[in-house]
C-alpha cells in the first residue's frame, strides 16, 4: 500500500488536447454547484489550469469565464502558470515559522535563484509557501512532491534538492 | 482487544507518522514479519498523539500489557522485534508501558481525558470492524431505533457541549434551531476546513478514527431532519480524504449510510467537498457559497444558515472534533459529558501543542484544567530548559498570552476574558527566541492575505495594520504607531462582516497588551530582544568558541566575515545584510544575534 503518493505524476496532458477535459465534464454533469470539483480535476490532469482550458471548461459547463476566472482565482489551490518537474512546498505555518520556515525558504531561494511561486528557466523546479500541512511536530517541513522532509536546517537543503536534481539542468548558483 | 495468542504490532500511520518515516518502518516491519520467524503481526492506527516521537509502534502482549515505542527507524526493526522475541524491552526507546505510568513519557497521556480521542492510535481507521468492535454506531442505532428527534436534540443539549470549530455556540440549541426550520429538504455539512495554521486536531481524527465523525453526522442528520450531509474537507488532507472514502463506502455496505439505514425508514447520505485552500471558508456561509461551486465569501447574517443556508435551504453546520464526541454523548448520557468541565464549558477539549513545547503533539484535556497544566504537565514544558516567553492560542483568531496568565483555565469564558480565544486548538509555545512583534506581524499577513475582500475594514484595515507592523519590523516604527494599531484594530474588530475580519486584530491586541516593552524596543530603542527582526539586530562571533572552520564565511552571501584558518572569525556589521545563513551553518553555535 502506498498511502501518501499520489499517481498523478505521469506527463501533463497538452492544454491543445481537450479530451481529458471532456472526461472530466461528463464525470460532473448535472452536478449542481461542480465548478470547484471541475477546476480541481482539470488541474490534476493538466498540471494548471491554461487559459484554453478555462475558456473549454466555461463555454462546455455553461458558466461565463469570469466565474470560472474569479472562482480559479480565489482560491490558493488552483494554479495558472505550468509548473516544474519536481513541486517544493515549504511550510509556513505557525509552528513553522516560529521555528525557521523563512531561513528555509531563503536557502532554497539562493540555491535555486527563484522567488516564491516561481519556476526554475529549466521547468526542474518550482517552489511554493504553503499554509500548515498539519506535521507540527517536524517544523520545520518542506515537501518535495510527495514526501515530507522535517526538522530541516538551512545546510541540509543543498543535498535534499540535489537528491531531485539527477541528471541534467544545472541551475545551481 | 484481543490479540489471538499473538503479539500485536500497531504502527502509527497518520500524516504526521509518515512524514517522520513510518512508510519505510512499515514496510520494515513487514518484511521482518514475512519470514515467519516471530509471533506477531502488524496494524496500523492514526495519530497516538505522540507526534514528538514519531515514528510510533505499540507491541501488545498476548496478556494484554503494552509498551509504546518511539524514535523507529527500518534500521532499528529487527533488533526490536529481536528484544520482543527475547521478550526483552528496549527501555531507550519507550515512551510509555501500561505496567508502568511513570517510565518514558507515560504522563503525557495519563494526564489526558480522551472522549474524541479514544479511538484514535487504538484502531484501525480503514477498517469498520475495530470500530464497531469498540461499541462503534451503537449510539447511531439507538437514537434511530429507539428515540424521537427532540430527545437526541435534548440528550445533546444536556451534555452541555459547544462547538469546537471556535465559536462556541452551544451544539444542542443549534440543531434545535435547525430542527424546528421549514423547509422540504435539510442539509448537515461536517466543517472539516481546518484553515487555521498549528492547528491539526481534525486532521487526526479524521485520519485516526472517520466513523466517529460519520456516525456523529448520522445522528446529527436525523436530530435535525437532514437527509443529505456533507463533509468539507481540506484537500491538503489527502490521507483524511482517502480515509473518509474508505469509511463511507463501507457504512454503504453495512446498511449505515444510504436508504433505510439500521434497518429503519431514515434515508441519510454523506458527500465529501474538497475545500481549495481558502482560510475564510471556515466561516459558515463561506463554506456555503464554496460548496455552491462559488468564491467562498460570506455574506451578512441573518438569515442564519439554519433558516437559510446551502441552495438556500435549512443548513447545520458542526466542527469535525464537536460530531466524533457526539457518538460518546448519546452513549454514555449528556450528564455523565456535563461532570467533566467548569460551569459553562463541559466535557473536553483537543489542542495540537506546538511550537517550542517538549512534547508537541495531541492533547485532549478535561475544560477548566490551567493552561499551566496543558502546558507542563501534559506537553512537558519549554523544550531545551528554556524559559516560557508566551502562548498563542486561536491563531490567526487568537491572541498571545504571557506566563502570568498560565493559571487561566481552559475555558470559553475565562479565556475570551484575557483577549484571546479557546479556537480551534492550535496552542503554540513560544520561548525567548520568539519575537512577539514579528509573530503578531505574521499572523496579520495571514489574515491580510486571506481576506476575502468583500468589506472595506478587513479588507484595507488588516492591510494598514499589517504595513504598520512590517515598518516597525523593520526598525522605522513610529511612536505612534501602537496607537495607530489600537484605532484601526478598533474599527476592524466593529465593522467587519464576519469572524476573519472581526478576530483578525486579536494577535496584534495580545501582544500590545502583554508585551508592549517588546513593541517600544522596537520603535523606541531600535531593538529586538528575541534576535528576530534582521534590521534590529547585529550578528557577532563569540571569539571564545569558534574554532575557524570557515563554514560561516563559506555561505555568506556578502563575504562579510573574515579570519585565518583555525582562528576566530568575525563579522563585518556594515556589510552584513543580516540573513543568519551562517548562524544556521555554524556548528559551534558560536554566532550570535544582539
Amino acid at each position: 500500500m502506498n498511502d501518501a503518493a499520489c499517481q498523478c505524476k505521469q506527463r501533463f496532458a497538452d492544454p491543445d488536447d481537450l479530451a481529458p477535459l471532456e472526461e472530466i465534464l461528463e464525470r460532473y454533469s448535472g452536478e449542481r454547484g461542480a465548478l470547484i470539483p471541475l477546476l480541481q480535476d482539470a488541474q490534476e490532469a493538466y498540471g494548471y489550469l491554461d487559459e484554453r482550458v478555462m475558456r473549454a471548461l466555461a463555454r462546455e459547463a455553461g458558466y461565463q469565464l469570469s466565474q470560472v476566472y474569479g472562482v480559479a482565482t480565489f482560491y490558493t489551490q488552483f494554479r495558472l502558470e505550468p509548473i516544474g518537474e519536481h513541486l517544493i512546498r515549504v511550510c509556513h505555518g505557525t509552528a513553522c515559522h516560529v521555528a525557521g520556515a523563512e531561513l528555509i525558504s531563503e536557502e532554497i531561494s539562493n540555491l535555486l535563484g527563484i522567488k516564491d511561486g516561481q519556476t526554475t528557466p529549466d521547468m526542474k523546479f518550482t517552489v511554493e509557501s504553503v499554509m500548515c500541512v498539519g506535521a507540527c511536530s517536524l517544523s520545520p517541513i518542506m515537501i518535495v512532491d510527495d514526501d515530507t522532509h522535517g526538522k530541516l536546517k538551512p545546510a541540509n537543503i543543498r543535498r535534499i534538492i540535489k537528491k531531485y536534481r539527477g541528471g541534467g539542468g544545472e541551475t545551481e548558483e | 482487544m484481543s490479540t489471538d495468542g499473538k503479539t500485536k504490532l500497531v504502527l502509527g500511520y497518520g500524516t504526521c507518522g509518515i512524514a517522520a518515516g513510518a512508510a519505510a518502518v512499515k514496510e520494515a516491519l513487514e518484511s521482518e514479519l514475512a519470514t515467519g520467524k516471530y509471533d506477531a503481526y502488524l496494524d496500523i492506527a492514526g495519530c497516538m498523539g505522540f507526534c514528538f516521537r514519531e515514528p510510533i509502534v505499540e507491541v501488545t502482549q498476548a496478556d494484554g500489557k503494552s509498551v509504546v515505542y518511539g524514535d523507529l527507524t527500518a534500521k532499528r526493526v529487527p533488533q526490536l522485534l529481536e528484544a520482543l522475541a527475547a521478550g526483552e524491552v528496549i527501555e531507550d526507546w519507550v515512551v510509555r508501558r501500561s505496567d508502568d505510568p511513570d517510565a518514558g513519557e507515560g504522563d503525557f497521556l495519563s494526564n489526558q481525558h480522551r472522549i474524541v480521542l479514544r479511538n484514535c492510535g487504538n484502531i484501525n481507521p480503514e477498517s469498520i470492524e475495530e470500530y464497531i468492535a469498540t461499541g462503534g454506531y451503537d449510539a447511531a442505532r439507538k437514537v434511530l431505533n429507539s428515540m424521537t428527534p427532540e430527545e437526541a436534540i435534548d440528550e445533546v443539549g444536556m451534555s452541555g457541549i459547544r462547538g469546537r470549530g471556535g465559536a462556541g455556540f452551544p451544539t444542542g440549541t443549534k440543531w434545535g434551531f435547525a430542527r424546528k426550520a421549514k423547509g422540504d429538504q435539510k442539509y448537515l455539512v461536517c466543517n472539516a476546513d481546518e484553515g487555521d495554521p498549528g492547528a491539526f486536531m481534525d486532521r487526526s481524527v479524521l485520519e485516526g478514527d472517520p466513523h466517529s465523525v460519520i456516525e456523529g453526522m448520522i445522528i446529527a442528520g436525523y436530530a435535525i431532519g437532514a437527509t443529505q450531509a456533507y463533509i468539507y474537507c481540506r484537500a491538503e488532507y489527502p490521507l483524511a480524504l482517502k480515509r473518509l472514502d474508505i469509511a463511507i463506502a463501507a457504512c454503504h455496505e453495512m446498511g449505515f449510510l444510504g436508504k433505510g439505514i439500521f434497518g429503519t425508514d431514515w434515508d441519510f447520505d454523506i458527500r465529501i467537498k474538497k475545500g481549495a485552500g481558502a482560510f475564510v471558508c471556515g466561516e459558515e456561509t463561506a463554506l456555503i457559497a464554496s460548496i455552491e461551486g462559488k468564491r467562498g465569501m460570506p455574506r451578512p447574517r441573518p438569515p442564519f444558515p439554519a433558516n437559510e443556508g446551502l441552495w438556500g435551504k435549512p443548513t447545520n453546520i458542526n466542527n469535525v472534533e464537536t460530531l466524533a464526541a457526539i457518538p460518546w454523548i448519546i452513549a454514555k448520557g449528556g450528564d455523565k459529558y456535563a461532570s467533566v468541565g467548569t460551569e459553562k464549558s463541559k466535557g473536553t477539549k483537543v489542542f495540537c501543542l506546538a511550537g517550542k513545547v517538549r512534547r508537541s503533539g495531541l492533547a485532549e484535556v478535561p475544560m477548566g484544567y490551567t493552561l499551566r497544566q496543558v502546558i507542563f504537565d501534559v506537553g512537558g514544558g519549554v523544550r531545551e530548559g528554556k524559559e516560557f516567553k508566551a502562548v498563542q492560542m486561536g491563531g490567526p483568531s487568537g491572541g498571545c498570552l504571557p506566563a502570568s496568565l498560565l493559571d487561566t483555565l481552559v475555558d470559553y469564558d475565562a479565556i475570551t476574558a484575557t483577549g484571546a480565544i479557546m479556537g480551534s486548538g492550535g496552542m503554540i509555545v513560544a520561548d525567548s527566541s520568539t519575537c512577539m512583534v514579528d509573530l503578531a506581524r505574521y499572523f496579520l499577513s495571514f489574515t491580510q492575505e486571506e481576506s476575502c475582500g468583500k468589506c472595506v475594514p478587513c479588507r484595507i484595515g488588516t492591510k494598514r495594520m499589517l504595513e504598520i507592523l512590517t515598518r516597525i519590523c523593520a526598525g522605522e516604527g513610529e511612536a505612534e504607531d501602537m496607537e495607530r494599531l489600537e484605532v484601526l484594530a478598533a474599527d476592524i474588530k466593529a465593522g467587519s462582516l464576519c469572524a476573519l475580519g472581526g478576530t483578525a486584530p486579536n494577535p496584534v491586541l495580545t501582544t500590545l497588551k502583554y508585551f508592549r516593552d517588546e513593541y517600544e524596543d522596537h520603535i523606541l530603542r531600535g531593538k529586538c530582544t528575541a534576535g528576530v527582526c534582521p534590521a534590529l539586530i547585529t550578528l557577532r562571533i563569540r571569539e571564545d568558541i569558534c574554532t575557524g572552520c570557515g563554514a560561516c564565511a563559506k555561505v555568506c552571501p556578502v563575504e562579510a566575515i573574515s579570519g585565518e584558518k583555525k582562528e576566530p572569525h568575525s563579522i563585518d556589521a556594515d556589510t552584513c545584510i543580516r540573513c543568519k545563513l551562517c548562524l544556521s551553518r555554524c556548528p559551534e553555535e558560536a554566532i550570535y544575534a544582539e
